[in-house]
């Protein structure tokens, strides 16, 4: 497969058995009940996840020890269609505080039926996130910078 | 057909990544520093090549392996990956039927004033 060019998106889409408005709800309130638990940017585990539902709020990480990483800023909350926040995260996995090198997570709710809903997540403009690919190094020999998951995600692919 | 993320999956690939990332080296470099066998150094470069991670270049007789510097691909396939997930935990939590189960690990803050 030759490409030239990679595209700067990602997209995932599921449907769940569930009205609109709770999709959306569970969906921006429990976000860190079902984000993968490995995914976190912090020395500690996590006990909370704070999703702050306004524009300009934040998705805040607080470890057990009180430490915080604020990993995204709210661009849109629109109850119960669309929810729209920054991915302040490096491709090495640690916060970036250069807005111009973060890419947009746009997740959108559609009315399937009553009790039916699809959910869309577009993850856009990933070409943003720059390169410093050199980076690479520190995260995958320390085998630390890189997420838990990816080893999880793995065992499933081969399991 | 392997990605980027199954490929690094396996700790001996993930350190010989991590070398190429730091320096390009040849096999026989690579397996001198590994407590695995020439071939098996070989076979993993193979993968890792096939999951787009490394490339090669021919100098003289010898072949120099390199990290691909395309990371945007890497991330597209580890956010690929998260966001798959993601949704498929949350599938299960937005259809379980107690939606307040999750409370003590989550809180909504609404802004002072906020009224919508």
């Amino acid at each position: 497969m030759t490409q030239t060019t990679e595209p700067t998106t990602v997209n995932a889409t599921i449907e769940v058995n569930a009205p609109r408005e709770r999709a959306f709800e569970v969906f921006t309130r429990d976000f860190g009940a079902f984000k993968p638990p490995d995914h976190n940017l912090l020395a500690v585990p996590i006990a909370e996840t704070v999703v702050e539902t306004y524009v300009g709020g934040h998705i805040i990480d607080r470890g057990t020890d009180g430490s915080e990483c604020r990993w995204a800023r709210v661009l849109a909350y629109e109850p119960h269609a669309r929810f729209v926040f920054s991915w302040d995260i490096s491709p090495y996995w640690q916060v970036e505080t250069n807005e111009d090198k973060t890419s947009e997570v746009e997740v959108t709710f559609t009315a399937l039926a009553e009790d039916r809903t699809r959910v869309d997540i577009e993850h856009r403009h990933l070409d943003r996130h720059g390169d410093g690919w050199a980076g690479v190094r520190d995260g995958v020999s320390t085998g630390e910078g890189w997420p838990h998951y990816l080893n999880r995600y793995a065992d499933l692919l081969t399991s | 057909m392997i990605d980027g993320w199954a490929a690094l999956g396996d700790p001996t690939r993930r350190t010989i990544f991590g070398q190429l990332a730091a320096a390009p080296s040849a096999v026989g470099e690579l397996a001198n520093t590994l407590p695995v066998s020439r071939p098996a150094v070989s076979q993993h470069l193979k993968i890792l090549k096939t999951a787009g991670l490394v490339i090669d270049d021919r100098a003289g007789a010898r072949r120099i392996y390199r990290v691909n510097q395309s990371g945007l691909r890497q991330m597209r396939a580890e956010l690929d990956a998260f966001w798959n997930d993601t949704l498929t935990a949350y599938k299960r939590a937005v259809e379980q039927p107690d939606p307040t189960s999750n409370e003590h690990t989550n809180h909504v803050h609404h802004p002072p004033g906020e009224n919508r």
